[in-house]
């Protein structure tokens, strides 16, 4: 499983960094994306969707973050 | 971050007219590019007149073109590490001090939205006249730099996309 702490970066790089993450990876292969609420919350899923990647979970982890992992 | 990332075509296209060279309308255009292209929309920069120098391979100053009058605007002008703040420039200091602030709160920068936007696929072509008439050869652009067009060229490219103007 990749990993990737997006909660220190601002918009556009938060979905910047997942898309890039995404398309280095295998299909298959699971990416585990920790991020804020808010717009990135909203956001990362939505558009990982878009491109025909599954979210499997989303779940809070304290402080306003959240885990989410996606399948490519 | 060299992968070209498959753009997913389902969207709106989005074409960014740069016609500024200014510092912060230059990032607002790079931030947008950026952020649509994340988003799996199909994204193109027509870089014309004082946007030609973000494309500059040379991003300090140099006298480029043949004649006096383009030497001296070329020169002017600078590359893409030389462009003023649109208001509160103070004498070329202000870019630095805004880059600085941008790092202390996490806000990628300039040459990182740059890089950012060409792994992401997004388009950058310059325009053909604005070259012509600041003596700029395809040679003084950086690679990334995929076409340079006119603007018939541009508009039959964006005919379905949304066009904004920076």
């Amino acid at each position: 499983m990749e990993f990737l702490d997006i909660t220190s970066e601002t918009c556009p790089m938060t979905f910047v960094k997942v898309k890039l993450k995404l398309a280095k990876m295998d299909k298959g292969q699971e990416l585990e994306v920790i991020l804020n609420e808010g717009e990135p919350l909203q956001n990362v899923p939505a558009s990982c969707e878009e491109q025909g990647y599954q979210v499997l979970s989303i779940e809070e982890v304290g402080g306003g973050k959240h885990r989410i992992i996606i399948q490519k | 971050m060299t992968d070209k990332v498959e753009v997913k075509a389902d969207k709106k296209d989005l074409t960014l007219v740069c016609f500024s060279g200014d510092f912060d309308k230059v990032l607002a255009a790079f931030v947008m590019a950026t952020g649509a292209a994340a988003t799996n929309r199909k994204v193109t920069i027509f870089f014309t007149f004082w946007g030609l120098n973000v494309l500059k391979k040379d991003y300090g100053r140099k006298a480029l073109g043949k004649g006096i009058l383009a030497k001296a605007f070329n020169f002017l002008m600078g590359g893409r590490n030389k462009l003023p703040l649109s208001r509160l420039n103070f004498g070329g200091i202000s870019p630095y001090l805004m880059t600085g602030m941008m790092k202390k709160h996490n806000v990628a920068t300039l040459p990182e939205l740059i890089e950012a936007a060409h792994a992401l696929g997004v388009r950058l072509v310059a325009c053909e006249m604005a070259l012509h008439i600041l003596e700029l050869e395809r040679k003084d652009l950086i690679e990334e730099v995929e076409d340079v067009v006119g603007v018939a060229t541009f508009l039959n490219e964006s005919e379905n996309a949304h066009i904004v103007f920076v």
